[in-house]
Formats: C-alpha cells, structure tokens, sequence
C-alpha cells in the first residue's frame, strides 16, 4: 500500500518539479550559470537572528550566500543556485528546518534590478498571469506594488520605524499588522530597510540610515530577500564582528570569522543577490496553506 | 519549565495563576528578524480566549494540574460523565471544557480527567483512538478524477478526510493531536 501522504501530494510534487523546470529555463534563457557550492560549511554567515545546524565540528549551510559571493569575486557575473538550506529551530505552517532556496547574483546590479528580474521570473514560474491564493486573486502581471519599510510602519502602524526599532517591536509589528497587509492584490515589494536590519547590505546613497535591501510578499507571505551587495571588506569585518557580538549577548553561539570571504569581497564587482525561498514560492503559486503540503516529507515524518 | 521552543497545539501552561491550553500554535520570522511564536490559548476554567506573541527565551510553568485515570461513562445534554474505577467517583466536564477530546468518547474509553483545585477542567485522550467508520461514500474503482481522499463519518459522530480506499464499517486509526486518519486497523 502507497503511503497516504505520498500519494496525496501527488499533484503537489508534479506541480512543483513543473515550476522548478520553468525557473531553471528562465535563468539558463537569461544567461545564468547554474553553480553547486558544499551544504557543510567551517562557517555559516553571521546573522544575529539565523542559527546552523551543527554537522561534524562545521555547519549545516543556512544560506549558499557566502560561497556564492566567492564565485562572483572570482569572475562568475551571473549565477543561480537551486540548493537546501537549514536552519535550527524554525517550524511552523510557514516554515521547515530544512528547506529548499534559490539564491541567484548578478554583476553591474542593483537591487532595482533585481526587483525587475523577479517580476519576470515567478510570472514565468507560474501557469498563468493570476493566481488564486487564500481566497485572494492575485495578479502577477509587473510591474508590482512598492512600499518602504518607513512607509508601511506609517501606514500600517502607530509607530515610525525609528520607534519601533527603539522600543524592540519592529519584529512583531511587521509580523502582526504589516505582513498581513502585503501582496493582496499584486505582490509587493518592500524595500529600504533600517541599516540595522541588513548585515551583507549596501547602504543607501545619500540615507545612510536605509540599506537597499527588499523583501517580495505575496498573499501576505515572505517570498524572497534581496540586496545590493556590500562589497567593502572593512565595513562587512565591522557589520560581522558586532553580529558576534549580537549573537554573544544572545546566548547563542558565536561562529568563526569567515575570513576566506572576507578576502574574496576585495575583489567582489558591483552586484546585486536574491535568496527566495522556493518552497513558500510553491505554496503561493498552488494555493497551499501549510509548507507541507507542497515537499514529500517534512521531518516529522522521516 | 518549558521554552517559548516547546510551545505547540495542546500545551498546558499556567497564565495570572490559572491554567490554559494552547488551541493554535504558529512560529512567525520577518526576514532576518527574531523568531516569533504566536498562540491562541484558552483558560481551561473560564473558557475565555487570548491571543499572545512570545519570543525565544521566554518561559512558562506548565499549568498546575492533576491528572487521574477514570472511564468515560455517558453523556448527558452538554455534560459528560466519567467514573474513577477505584473509588467510583464521577465527575461531568462540560462539552466546551472537553474541546476536541468529545470526537474521540466512545463508551468505556479510559481517559485522563484534568482536576484544578478539585474540578474537572478537561480531559486529555490517548495520542491514538482506534474508530469505526459508519459513513462514507463507496470508492469508484478507476475514479480518474484525481480525488485523493473524501470525508468519512465515525461512530462519535466526527467528520474527517480519509483514504479513497476506506469503507464503511471499517476501523481507522485517529491521531488525536492533530484530528487526522493515521491508519487503518488490518482484520
């Protein structure tokens, strides 16, 4: 006897091997090297919010980013990877421990680029030009809604962001009042987040408060994350060593200086990368309600 | 003590002294931010409901509660009785006290009766009930309309989805932490 769950995600996984086919056509139609980097890493990249796994004496990777940003420095100006990713203690409706992430960077780019591109892709991605999702109709045709950080707290909040972020409550906010509101009719794109909020991000010409940093909501979930690149190596030693320092006063492990790309972003050109979470991408695009409905096992059923 | 980390469905702990019961449990994460983990409770005395965010590191007392085997007996309007079979004591929990657990009574079922300064306030079943299927519509051998599961009714009287394969009179396995078909019960 075929396993229930198995057999009752069937239409989910042929839909899914289907999207993932049409992402990998876009990018080889736009001249995007498909690369491979290791899952098991010395050192993951230190956010102070994200933690790895540990995998004999390294870690699991929580993001392809690092290794990513190596290739671009070595001359690789357009890549994209398909890759898992792991991330301890994250599990919920929204969210699996380990997860599927597509993680693409482009040389001579900004993340306005990057915002064009996107549109392009998951309208590519999906069957036809609008999608049902939650009960919503949601329609992919660009260009899409946006919004800046400091906009959606005006308008979604009793707080500016300054407020919020003093007072610890930029998290819950968004997470409460702002992120159901994104993306209900058009995805939308919100954009130049606090420069404490971004620690591999450029910051703004001229707002040095603000780094060119997006996220992509659709029905109200977290789509995709996108920068333009720091690519001073002093600065991201800074921005690094006090994510430490962060994670120190957290309790939380601390992880060795990553130092190989550290000297790598000496040479990193001008560029833009996006980490979107493929599986989220699945459950918008086949109206799901729970990540698990759209993988052939969560780990709870291994 | 348990960890923001241990917060789920079903979780018992105490709130202002007085016990609660998680009825829905979701982890949030903005971005790169800090892992939210939001809740739905309800007081398992006054029946009242809120609705809290907790972050990691925040802790909570599981809620003070004595649990004591006792047979679930009959049902009587909105109440349902239960006798300990050592002392032959009955208590009634109400039909908004027992929540979920009422889709898995049947007759005899041995159970935990959640006790709060001596009154019942719930009860908790076994993580799997075995159930008989009285109601469900006949599988159409090469049915191609891609139907993977269809609605079934069991003896309690709870409608949930099964198996295209599942027929009346069967027995199915429930797991009652989540409400859904497990298995069905091979004989």
């Amino acid at each position: 006897m075929a396993e229930w769950s198995l057999s009752r995600r069937r239409r989910a996984l042929t839909e899914r091997g289907a999207i993932f086919g049409r992402i990998r056509g876009f990018f080889q139609e736009k001249g995007y090297l498909e690369v491979e980097t290791p899952f098991r890493m010395p050192t993951p990249a230190p956010e102070p919010q994200i933690d790895a796994i540990p995998a004999d004496g390294w870690f699991l990777q929580t993001s392809p980013e690092l290794c990513m940003k190596r290739l671009l420095a070595a001359g690789f100006e357009r890549i994209f990877q398909i890759c898992r990713c792991w991330r301890h203690g994250e599990r919920g409706s929204r969210h699996l421990s380990e997860f599927s992430m597509l993680e693409w960077y482009c040389a001579q780019a900004d993340y306005l680029h990057l915002m064009a591109e996107t549109e392009e892709l998951i309208r590519a991605a999906a069957a036809s030009p609008k999608i049902s999702y939650r009960g919503l109709t949601i329609d992919l045709t660009p260009p899409w809604e946006r919004i800046t950080v400091a906009e959606a707290f005006r308008r979604y909040t009793d707080l500016t962001v300054e407020r919020a972020l003093a007072a610890g409550m930029f998290d819950q906010l968004m997470v409460e009042l702002i992120e159901p509101g994104l993306g209900l009719s058009k995805p939308t794109f919100i954009h130049d987040y606090p420069a404490s909020c971004a620690a591999l991000s450029r910051l703004k010409e001229g707002e040095p408060g603000v780094a060119e940093r997006f996220e992509l909501y659709i029905g109200g979930l977290e789509i995709a994350n996108a920068f333009s690149e720091l690519t001073d190596p002093e600065e991201q030693r800074q921005r690094f060593e006090a994510a430490a320092v962060e994670r120190a006063e957290l309790g939380k492990t601390v992880y060795p200086p990553a130092e190989k790309f550290l000297a790598a972003l000496e040479h990193m050109p001008e560029s833009a990368g996006i980490a979107l979470g493929l599986d989220r991408l699945v459950m918008v695009l086949l109206d799901a309600e729970s990540i698990d409905e759209v993988v052939a096992f969560t780990t709870e059923e291994l | 003590m348990y960890t923001a980390a241990d917060l789920r469905k079903g979780l018992k702990i105490t709130l202002d002294n007085e016990p609660y019961i998680i009825t829905s449990f979701d982890f949030a994460k903005p971005g790169k931010g800090q892992a939210l983990y939001r809740t739905k409770m309800k007081n398992m005395i006054t029946g009242s409901t809120l609705d809290r965010t907790y972050r990691s590191g925040d802790t909570f007392e599981p809620a003070s509660l004595v649990d004591r085997k006792m047979q679930y007996l009959y049902k009587e309007d909105d109440h349902y009785c239960f006798m300990d079979n050592d002392s032959f004591e009955q208590v009634h929990v109400s039909e908004t006290a027992l929540g979920d657990a009422k889709n898995y009574l049947i007759d005899n079922l041995m159970v935990d009766v959640l006790l709060f300064r001596d009154q019942a306030i719930g009860v908790d079943v076994p993580n799997f009930i075995n159930l008989r299927v009285t109601q469900t519509d006949p599988w159409v051998k090469g049915d191609t309309s891609g139907s993977d599961s269809k609605p079934a009714t069991v003896e309690t009287g709870y409608v949930l989805r099964v198996p295209p394969f599942i027929e009346e009179g069967e027995l199915i396995v429930i797991d009652t932490r989540n409400g859904e078909y497990s298995t069905r019960v091979k004989g």
